[in-house]
């Protein structure tokens, strides 16, 4: 294997895992920009998504096509549930209040998925074959080629909703200035709500898409949670492009240090850059300063 | 008074009930058992305490042991140091067990040695770390293979088959680096190479980075160590980069899950494991596939659950303690001096020989190299 193929393949390895984290990352900002909240429990959803599908697909045998959308649904409505049952009725309370609460309800999604499926590893089968494209010396399996475009359908349909349709702009303008939007008539509550079902089901939907490549057991959401984690933050929080583009980065780093330097020192070099960013800028790597002011951190 | 006397009969009808069951118990061979059996590994201790909860039955329908029955106290350590220690404690000072069975990880055996040593108190292991019998301790004996001869029988294979490139592959796990470490010892025993040393994360969703790295190298097979679900995708990455060496992979693959979650990915991979997990394929004229059918049937139909050989690990400790029980009564030095004495036990992970100077009793040819054909483990052709 030539070493312009080597290179050519670590890129395609990190767009792949890169774009895993991106889908993670916006569910994070989807929440983040509605509610202020950092919700832990976001890497949960795709293990979630993942696990259900496997359970409609492996056990009941429903069919792919029909298993996955099923599964990202059901994620979905656990979102708005967890929303309506744990967020919602604590009127007042402070921000880290609720993080500490979605800690716990991703304790108790953990839990109840390894009481349910125990603690094994599942798979699904590839959407479109396993057999890998060969590609100027690379590979790339056809699944890969599935989660860019499910990362790129996402990003494209969260643009149009949040600059074409009503719902959408009500939603940002809650994320703007609650209190505003509360008082030209928008229903902050389920603009909430409708946030935390948004971000569960986009990560069911990644959770679907990456079990036929990387398995899914009960535990799989916490690191990609911290990943995804930190491609917002890295991106700037609530700023979605840039959620995509860091996701992407980190993906990137992971898989040049695995390749080029040591797998050992992989995840150690994806944090430090991401320590530096948070030193130098704060906001983000693609914040302006003005909008840095106006966050409130 | 009449009443009175009512009440004073069933004081006295009570206090002789306790008198008996205390007599009872005294003439009871009491052991323990600590085993993870909640917990990260509850999928080892569950196996271990059913295993162990079944023989114990079936030695006291058959009349216990020269007609005294044996008494099970099982605590369960959650995987915790902690909860080891504590339990173990317990089963000594207040149960006051002859011997004890566990504990399940060997994390938790390290902890409980030297409450053992001290209690003067025989211990036998189920966890696989080396460092658990090296060096030797008067108390503490284990049944698991030891990794050592895992690596032992992977670089044997390899030899056989004309592979003298390897590429290690590992989880950064204590399960993994110690696997990693006995590669690297005994490469040079083997005349292999390794010429690529690759490790992973144990929650880690793609290592194809680290495959294409020694996909680039001229390495003639990878060998990969690890017991999380992670050796499944190194599979898959495998078949993915379109790689068409062979994979080794540890004792660790021993788990039939791994294969279907890899699938077809998992075809041909050659492994390391005792023989309990391809029963069907071990010939008969293998001393061990007697006992290893009737673990098999005797666990599958009693639980109904696969069998594993983590169960297997407990049956053998088991056994050799209830032979040692047989010999020494309830006598502490008695007891450890029979299983330190005994040879040619045929258990479920090989024929033990125990010795002053080895405490686990297994050499290589415990292990049986296997291979994954059509989803099932199957022994390995010459």
């Amino acid at each position: 294997m030539s070493f312009a193929s080597q290179l050519l393949q670590y890129t395609l390895s990190g767009i792949t895992i890169g774009s895993i984290y991106a889908l993670v990352a916006i569910g994070f900002n989807i929440i983040y920009n509605s509610t202020g909240i950092i919700n832990l429990a976001q890497g949960d959803f795709v293990m979630l998504g993942g696990m259900i599908a496997v359970f409609f697909h492996n056990t009941l045998h429903f069919p792919l096509v029909a298993s996955g959308p099923i599964a990202a649904l059901i994620v979905a409505l656990i979102g708005i549930l967890f929303e309506r049952f744990a967020i919602h009725p604590l009127k007042n309370a402070s921000v880290i209040t609720l993080v500490i609460i979605t800690i716990a309800a991703s304790i108790l999604f953990k839990g109840g998925a390894m009481f349910l499926w125990g603690k094994d590893a599942y798979s699904l089968p590839s959407f479109s074959g396993d057999e890998p494209i060969r590609f100027l010396g690379a590979t790339i399996l056809p699944q890969t080629i599935w989660i860019i475009c499910v990362l790129l359908f996402i990003v494209a349909a969260l643009v149009c909703f949040f600059r074409y349709t009503m719902v959408g702009r009500a939603m940002k303008a809650c994320s703007y200035n609650k209190r505003a939007a509360n008082i030209v008539g928008i229903n902050v509550n389920n603009m909430v709500m409708l946030s935390f079902g948004l971000s569960a089901l986009i990560g069911g939907i990644a959770g679907v898409i990456i079990t036929p490549i990387s398995l899914i057991e009960y535990e799989k959401g916490s690191l990609l949670g911290l990943k995804g984690f930190g491609a917002a933050v890295f991106g700037g929080l609530g700023n979605m492009g840039g959620a995509v583009a860091a996701g992407i980065l980190i993906g990137l780093l992971e898989s040049y240090s695995a390749g080029l330097l040591s797998s050992g020192y992989k995840d150690a070099v994806a944090l430090i850059i991401l320590l530096l960013v948070l030193f130098f800028r704060p906001g983000g790597i693609f914040a302006r300063k003005e909008v840095q002011k106006l966050k409130h951190y | 008074m009449k009443r009175v006397m009512a009440i004073l009969t069933i004081l006295i009808a009570f206090s002789a009930a306790s008198c008996l069951e205390a007599k009872d118990k005294k003439q009871s061979y009491k052991i323990g058992g600590v085993f993870a059996i909640t917990g990260p590994a509850s999928f080892l201790g569950e196996p271990e305490r059913n295993t162990m909860l079944m023989i114990v039955d079936m030695v006291n329908a058959q009349g216990g042991i020269n007609g005294v029955p044996l008494e099970a106290f099982i605590e369960d350590s959650v995987g915790d140091e902690t909860k080891a220690v504590n339990a173990v404690k317990k089963l000594i000072n207040s149960d006051k067990v002859l011997a004890i069975i566990g504990t399940t990880r060997s994390g938790t055996t390290m902890a409980v040695i030297p409450i053992v040593e001290k209690a003067e108190t025989p211990l036998i292991s189920c966890a696989a770390a080396e460092t658990i019998v090296n060096p030797v301790r008067k108390w503490v004996f284990k049944t698991p293979q030891l990794d050592r001869h895992a690596a032992d029988r992977i670089y044997g294979t390899m030899r056989d088959r004309g592979i003298s490139r390897v590429a290690v592959m590992s989880a950064t796990t204590g399960f993994g680096s110690a696997g990693r470490e006995q590669l690297q010892n005994l490469a040079q025993t083997y005349g292999m190479k390794i010429v690529a040393d690759e490790t992973y994360g144990p929650k880690d969703t793609d290592m194809t980075a680290q495959l294409t790295k020694i996909k680039g190298t001229n390495a003639q097979a990878v060998v990969n160590w690890s017991i999380v679900p992670a050796q499944a995708i190194v599979a898959k990455n495998m078949r993915q980069l379109g790689m068409t060496i062979p994979l080794y992979q540890s004792h660790g693959f021993g788990n039939i899950k791994y294969v279907e979650a890899a699938g077809s990915a998992a075809e041909g991979i050659i492994f390391p494991a005792g023989r309990l997990l391809a029963v069907d394929t071990v010939p008969d004229s293998n001393p061990q596939k007697k006992v290893l059918v009737e673990y098999k049937t005797l666990y599958e139909s009693k639980f109904d659950d696969p069998v594993s050989t983590f169960g297997g690990h407990a049956w053998d400790a088991t056994w050799i303690l209830v032979e040692a029980l047989k010999k020494a009564g309830a006598d502490k030095e008695g007891i450890r001096k029979s299983i330190e004495n005994t040879k040619g036990f045929v258990g479920t992970g090989g024929v033990f020989n125990f010795s002053k100077t080895d405490h686990c009793g297994l050499g290589p040819e415990a292990f049986e190299m296997l291979v994954v054909n059509n989803g099932k483990f199957v022994v390995l052709g010459q």
